[in-house]
Formats: C-alpha cells, structure tokens, sequence
C-alpha cells in the first residue's frame, strides 16, 4: 500500500515535469490542426518552443512610460501557473500539492496573475492595451461563477472538496458530467483567448484580448508570458479532462496518465477544429455566450442535488 | 478590563486637552494623536488576552437613572472588534498629524482631534457595553461625533449636504434599535445583556431579528440602507473614513452579531435572509463601486461589497448552526469574522492611500489622475496590496477569510439536502462573481491612478508623503500580508469567539485552522516561487542589451496621455452589461461636422436607493409635515395659548 503511496506522489512530480515539458505541444498542436484545416503545410508542432527559446535568449526593450509593474507580471504570472499546476491532478496521479479546498485556491491564483497581467497592461498607458485589459476583466468576472458552479457540481456529485479527490471519485458517465464539461469548456476557450472569445492569431485589430493586451513585452518577458499561458492551457484541459475521461481506480497510475495525455491531445484537436470551423463571436455577443454555458453548469447543479 | 477603562479615560482626557490648547494647532494634533496610540498600547493588551481565552470580570456602576447602568464586559466577541478598533485607530492618528497639516491654516483642527478621540472612545465603549441604554447611550455618541468629523470641512456646500444625509440615516437606524431594545427590556424586566439570553418567546424574537438588521444594517451599510457612505465618504477627510469605514461600520456587524447570541436557536431562513442581503449588498455594491470615478466613493461601495461578504459568512453559519452542522457553522462565521478583521486592514489602507493621492493631486476624479507610481512609490506599493488583498487574491489575507466562508458553502452543498444547500450554492456563486468584479474594480483603480502617464493632472509638484503618512500604510500593508500567509494562527484565536455564538452541542472536534496550514504552505510556496522567477529573469536579462522606447501604439506618430484609456471606459463593458442596475447617464457631446473641434462625454450614476426609494418617502414626509406649519404662526399669545391648554389637559387628565 504504501508503495503505491509514493509511485503516486512520484507521478505527481512527474506530472510537473510532464506538464512544463508537453504544455506548449499543445499549443503546436492547436496551431499544426488550424493549418491542416485550412490546407496549409503549417508550421512545425515544435514551433512554441523554438519561438520561447528564442525569446529567452534575447535581450528586452520596455516602454519609457512603464514601472516596476510591467516587469514583474511575467514572473508573477508565471509563479501563478506554476502553483495551479502543482493542485491540479493528472489521470490517477492527484496533484502534488492536494488539499481540501485547493479548487479555491485553483481559482484564485488563477485569477492573481490576471489582476497582475491587467495591471501590466495599463501600465503601459497604451489605448490598445487599456481596451484588452478592459475586455478581459470583463469576461472574466463572467466566467469565474460558471467555473465555481461547474466545480460546486463536482463536489455534490463526489462529497469532496479537493480536486483530486473529487476527480477520483468520479465514476460514471453521468449527464451532470456532461453539462459540466460543456460548462467548463467554454470557460477553458475563454480563459485560454481562443476563438469564440478572442483571436490569438491577429496582433493589430481591436478584436483582440489577451494578444493585445501583451503587446509591449519582448524578449525573456514575453517568453515568460507566452509559457505561462501555454501552462494555463495545460491545467484547465487537465481539470476538463480529468472530469470527463473517467478511470478505474485499478488502473496503473501510468497507464492513467497514458489515458489523461491522449485526452490533452484529443482536447487540443478539438480547440483546433472550433477555431478552424467557427467565427469569433461579436464582443457584445460574448457575455450571452457565458451566461449560456451558466445556466447549464446551474441544470447541472440542480440535477446533482436531486 | 482595568486597562480597558484607562485607555477610555485617556481618550476622553486627550480630546479635552487637545481641545484646551487649540490656540496650538501642532501640539493639540500631536496631544490627540498621543491619546489614540496610548489607547492603542493600553486597550490592545486585554483584547488580545480575552481573544486567548482569558476571562474578564465584568464591571458595573450604577446609575440614578431608571434601568441605566454603566456594566461593561470584555468577551472574545467584543475583543475581535476592538482589536481593530485599537489598532486601525492608532494608525490612523498618527497618519493625521500628517493629513491635518494642512488644514491648520484656515480651520480649527483641535476640534477634528476631539471628535476623533470621542470617535474612538465611544466605538471601544459600543463594544463594551452590556446594557441595553447604555449601548444606545454610546451609540449616538459614537454618531453624532463621527457627523461632525463627516462634516470636518462645513465651508463647502456638499459637505454639509453629506453629513446631513449621514445624521439623518444614522438616526433612522437607531429608530429601529429602540424598539428592540424595548422589546428585550420588556420581556426580560431588565436592560442588562445578561438577562437577554433566550428570553424571547419566538414571534418577539422574530421581530427583533427583523428591528435588528435594519438598525445594525443601517450603520454597516447593507443595501438598501447603504445610502450614507456613498455621500459621507467622500465629504469626510481621509483618516475619518479610513477609520469610519475599517471599524466604525463594523461595529453594525457587532450588534448584530451580539444580538444573534441573545436569540437563540436561529430558524432556517434567518440565515436564508442574510445571505440574500450578502449576496445584495455584494455583487450590487461592487457594481455601483465599477461605475464611480470619485476614488473614495468608489471606495465607500466597496465597503458596502465587503459587508456583505461578511453578511454572506454569517448567514453561512446561521444555516449552519440551524441544520446542526457544526462545521459549516464554525467556517461561516470564522470566515465572517476574519473578514471583519482583515476588511478593517485593507480598506483602513486603501482608504488612507487614497487620501495620500488625494492630498498630492488635490483632486478625487480618478480619470484625471496616472502615472503616480513614479511620484509616490510608498503609497502605490502599500495602495497595490491594500487592492490585491480587497481582491480576495492569495497570498494576502482578504483570500484567507473568503476561502472559509466558500468552504464553508462547499461542505454544506456536499452535506446538506437540496432546500438549504441550494442558498449556499447561491453563496459560492455570488463570491466567485464578486471576486471577478472587484479585480475589475481594484485593476482599475490601480492601473488608471498610479500606472500609465498623468492624464490631466500636474506631476511636477507631486512628492511622496511624509513619513507620518506613510509608516502607517506600510504597517497596515505588511500586516495584510502577515495575516495572509499565517492564516492558521490567527484563526485558531478566532476560535474561543466562534465557540461564544456557535452553541455547539457535544465535543468541539472541528478545527478549520488545519485546513488553513495548507493555504499558508501554497501561498508561501507562491511567493517563493515568484522570487525565485525574478531571479532567473534578473540572470536572463544580466549582460543583454535592454532598451528604452516609447509604448507602442500601432506606429502612430504622436500618442499622448489623454488618449489612454480612463477608468469610465475601463469600466464602460461591463456597466453596460449592467445597465439594468446601474441606470448611468451619460451626457455625451458627438464630434461634428468634417473637422470636429471638440467632444465630451461624462457619465454618472446615480444610487436607485437613494433616488426611488429615499427621496419619494422624505418629500412625502416633508409634504405631510408642513401641513404642521399652521400650528407654527411665530405669534407669542398663540404659543402662551398652547402652553394653557396644555396645562389645563393635564390638570383635567389627573383629576379624572
């Protein structure tokens, strides 16, 4: 039993690493998906990490107008997707750092490094930046009651409240599971700057989000921000994943893990084909979109709570 | 208890001096400040001592008049509420030597010291007192000191419009207290806290309940009754609503509280009616604080936002302590009260941040402002942990209070059945929204005062505060992070106090405080892991080329600061999304013609309470009430004529 014990906290730790080295795969992937859909070669799926390494090695150049602000949101952004991929669980493996309560937690160092990301970007005193920032609470503030209702579904349906616990204890497919994945992926397209809510592939027009809103960074800086966010890409398909492929208990926690990163792939392809085959919504549209994807993680709660 | 009736007596002694040397603006500042931090170092001992555990024997003097008498006692329940009492107070003093400078020119400010030092004292006497008149007693003394505090600057026309609206709405509130406290007085025969327990037949208790959260919620600031702090805050001088909005609201929430522990078992939807009124006031009074431009109005919805957090972890523990679920009973009003603690930290720093701007810029119009994190990086350092702990973000304490109430919501949803599990769930909801909204708010605050470059403002003149401002921002700072991080400890001193309401039948086994070590390991882990960040990036960017340039704006030849973008149009999607409660108006002033010369908008919003529900009442009651001018003819033989008939009615009515 206790061997068991520690092959699983060994996975955790190698779910970390897993995840700090696979997470901008994905992104390839998504991008490698949208090229085959629109009959391009596309570029390499290594493309994201050749791009980071790249900006890591350079040097940086900062806008006269910005602070101690601008500099430190990348690193606080970063230490923030660090800590959420430390509590999310992957396949058996619960997370490293799991504890009752830690889907709070979950929430809310998520939402630390958007307040800093926000705040790095008026720091520029840019209009185009202010209009991202602007937008992005906006959304945001919309999507977090669906995420906290989503996981309040979860709870009810497992009786517990640490996120590996209750991703254990899922087990059947059940409709509730169903809504609350629809739920939750569009929260994981919002909060991602995917299309319906943002287009990451343009950089100048005014229908950006999250792309515009780190407009002035360069160098290790936007490398820092652009790994960050291939993190966070990585930890809330891990949650949607986790909630939607249920295992067996019984299943060796490697071959778990084996079942969760086909579930990563399969959940990046998808993310590729609604990009390729869907249009942005317009900006006023986006909140009815969430209230949307609200009212069915609320059906979801309610059925749980027959 | 000694020392807790020689920090009142220094204040009242202070605030007298400081008023008998008011020829001396400096030394009476000085004097009344020296009363508040004295109270501090004597007051501060016992209440942390009964937050401990220790027991406090309670004092009595009598009075000549019927039912008063002046008994006081010191339980947990008080101390949680004087300890930030003391604490805010005392900074809040000293960074008054600093702020009041200069009005000593062209006002009185020995006056300012004695309201605030009766201020204070008659806040620590609130908490307390354990008579029913005598709690009335200090109750509008408490009021009626803080209106001519509000009304500090009574030159200006919308300050004593203000303080007025506070005046009439504090004594509107104490309208409801009275009956209750006749209601307890006559169903117990006596006025003493002591004999209130549980001496309510069940409708009497009912109506209390109801008496109770209008009264109390008056001062607190719950929504619809909320109307005063939007107008009071911003008329009074910074430290005043520093200190009004840390702790003299919450000592609403005291007199809730202590009244709750008068009623005994709480019937289900008691805590059904907190919640809707937390959930109200919280997401309402973040709205109303997105749509504002005038810092310490903004400043005052939040405090209305924070209550009802606090409300909402209440009403938490009351359908905790109804169902019988000690744990969700024990999360919800730990939670609650934390926050009340933490509240009176970070909004007492926000709000003398602001005041910090404010005395630099000379203006509260935060889209006139940007750019000040250059001028004053004390005050935009403590001002950005004050507005992340506001937030409720990790690692800072506003999370830790806000993590206990959502757990205790999560294991009432997994525990409870679906009637009383679907409030709670309505609870995680509604935090989760308000958490969203106020990192709206606060980015937005942040970002458009203290980032960017000066929109209209001069920055030229523009200096950092003096150290007697900001030593006691960085205190309160500091503590918000101290608390943030040794969550745990500071909860399990919150214990003896839960255990004084939560009436807790067999062994007390739940301690929320392991929950918490957890939080403390991951948000100590964060801030390793931040510094650890900063270092690889120092060590990346060691021995590169870093330039400077200008932002980028799309290769647009000349930007300029005013085409930044403003709080109003930061905030301008979502008060749109809520136009349906917020009711902005805008004066908007379209560009014309092919080279358009000039274009404005300006946006206000209104408060609906204030404007459907206060107004039609008065000017119905102003309209009622002058039909009573005909008895007022100003004719000496008719006022003798009313005092005969007066006589002669009693004279006939004893005769009878």
């Amino acid at each position: 039993m206790e061997t068991e014990i520690i092959a699983m906290y060994a996975f955790s730790i190698i779910h970390m690493f897993v995840g700090f080295a696979l997470a901008p795969l994905m992104i390839g992937i998504v991008n490698r998906t949208k090229a085959v859909f629109a009959g391009r070669t596309g570029q390499p799926f290594l493309q994201p990490y050749y791009d980071m390494v790249k900006l890591l090695r350079k040097g940086a150049v900062y806008s006269r107008t910005t602070s101690w602000i601008f500099r430190a949101a990348p690193v606080v952004g970063l230490a923030c997707a660090v800590a959420a991929l430390a509590i999310v669980p992957f396949g058996n493996a619960p997370g490293l750092l799991s504890f009752e309560g830690d889907l709070v937690f979950f929430a809310y160092v998520l939402g630390l490094w958007r307040f800093f990301l926000v705040i790095a970007a008026l720091d520029t005193g840019s209009a185009f930046e202010g209009m991202g920032a602007s937008r992005e609470v906006q959304f945001s503030a919309m999507a977090e009651p669906v995420l906290f209702v989503g996981l309040a579904t979860v709870a009810t349906l497992t009786g517990s409240l640490s996120l590996s616990d209750m991703i254990a204890g899922l087990s059947l497919p059940l409709a509730e599971i169903v809504l609350v994945a629809a739920a939750l992926f569009v929260v994981f397209l919002c909060e991602n700057a995917r299309i319906p809510f943002d287009d990451p592939n343009t950089h100048l027009e005014l229908t950006m989000i999250h792309e515009v809103m780190v407009l002035d960074y360069s160098g290790p800086d936007l490398g820092f921000v652009l790994y960050s966010a291939a993190l966070k890409f990585w930890v809330l398909g891990a949650l949607i994943i986790g909630i939607t492929v249920p295992l067996d208990e019984g299943l060796p926690v490697w071959a778990s893990c084996g079942y969760a990163f086909l579930g990563m792939v399969m959940l990046a392809l998808l993310t590729g084909i609604v990009e390729s085959v869907m249009a942005r919504v317009r900006l006023l549209r986006v909140p009815q979109l969430l209230a949307a994807a609200g009212a069915l993680a609320i059906c979801a709660l309610i059925f749980s709570m027959r | 208890m000694n020392l807790i009736l020689a920090s009142i007596a220094v204040l009242f002694l202070s605030s007298l001096v400081s008023l008998a040397v008011q020829g001396k603006p400096r030394i009476a500042g000085i004097l009344g400040a020296c009363g508040s931090v004295l109270a501090l170092g004597l007051g501060i001992v016992p209440a942390v001592q009964a937050l401990m555990g220790s027991q406090f024997a309670p004092l009595a003097f009598a009075s000549s008049m019927p039912w008063l008498s002046f008994s006081m006692g010191l339980d947990p329940i008080s101390a949680i509420f004087l300890v930030p009492i003391y604490i805010l107070s005392g900074l809040v003093a000293v960074y008054g030597t600093g702020y009041m400078k200069p009005y000593a020119e062209q006002k009185n400010t020995a006056f300012y010291w004695f309201f605030y030092n009766i201020l204070v004292a008659s806040m620590v006497l609130v908490c307390v007192a354990r008579n029913g008149l005598f709690f009335l007693l200090c109750w509008e003394v408490m009021a009626l000191s803080s209106f001519f505090l509000v009304a500090f600057e009574n030159d200006k026309v919308e300050v004593r419009k203000a303080s007025w609206i506070y005046l009439i709405a504090s004594q509107l509130g104490t309208v409801f207290l009275i009956p209750m406290f006749i209601l307890f007085g006559n169903q117990s025969g006596s006025f003493e806290f002591s004999s209130f327990y549980n001496c309510l037949t069940p409708a009497a208790a009912t109506g209390c309940f109801i008496l109770g959260c209008i009264g109390f919620g008056t001062k607190a600031g719950i929504i619809p009754f909320h109307v005063w702090l939007p107008e009071a805050h911003p008329a009074a001088p910074s430290p005043v609503s520093a200190l009004m909005s840390g702790v003299m609201i919450k000592t609403g929430i005291y007199g809730l509280v202590r009244m709750i522990t008068f009623l005994g078992m709480p019937p289900l939807w008691w805590g059904m009616v907190l919640i809707a009124i937390g959930a109200l006031s919280g997401i309402l009074g973040v709205l109303f604080a997105l749509a504002q431009h005038d810092i310490k109005r903004l400043l005052a919805y939040h405090s209305v936002e924070n209550i009802g957090i606090i409300v909402l972890g209440i009403g938490v523990g009351l359908i905790g302590i109804s169902t019988g679920h000690q744990t969700i009973a024990v999360l919800g009003f730990a939670g609650g009260l934390l926050h009340v603690i933490n509240h009176a930290l970070f909004k007492g720093l926000l709000f003398l941040g602001a005041g910090s701007v404010i005395h630099q810029t000379h203006t509260r119009e935060i889209d006139h402002m940007g750019g000040l994190i250059k001028k004053m990086p004390i005050t935009a350092l403590t001002f950005l942990i004050g507005a992340v702990a506001i937030s409720g973000l990790p690692p800072l304490n506003g999370f830790v209070s806000e993590f206990l109430v959502y757990m205790g919501s999560f294991s009432g949803i997994t525990s409870l059945e679906a009637e009383t599990a679907m409030p709670l769930a309505g609870v995680i909801a509604s935090l989760a929204l308000i958490g969203g909204l106020a990192t709206a708010c606060f980015t937005k605050v942040f970002g458009i005062v203290f980032l960017g470059e000066a929109r209209t403002i001069q920055l030229d003149h523009v200096q950092e505060s003096p150290a007697s401002m900001t030593v006691p921002m960085i205190i309160l700072a500091f503590s918000c992070v101290v608390i943030g991080l040794s969550g745990p400890l500071v909860v399990r001193l919150l214990i003896p106090e839960v255990l004084a309401i939560v009436p807790i039948s067999g062994p007390f086994v739940f301690d929320p405080s392991e929950w918490l070590v957890n939080i403390s390991i991951v948000a100590s882990g964060l801030v390793v892991l931040i510094i650890l960040g900063a270092g690889f990036r120092k060590f990346l960017l060691s021995r590169r080329t870093v330039g400077q340039t200008v932002t980028w704006d799309c290769g647009y030849a000349a930007p300029f600061s005013r085409m930044q973008y403003t709080a109003s149009s930061f905030a301008q999607p979502l008060t749109d999304l809520f136009s349906a409660f917020l009711k902005t108006k805008k004066h908007i002033k379209v560009p014309a013609d092919y080279f358009p010369a000039q274009a404005s908008i300006e946006t206000h919003t209104a408060d609906p309470s204030n404007e459907r529900v206060y107004r039609p009442v008065f000017a119905q009651a102003v309209g009622l009430l002058s039909r009573m001018r005909a008895l007022q003819q100003g004719r000496i033989q008719i006022y003798v004529l009313y005092i005969v008939v007066t006589l002669i009615a009693l004279l006939l009515w004893k005769l009878r």
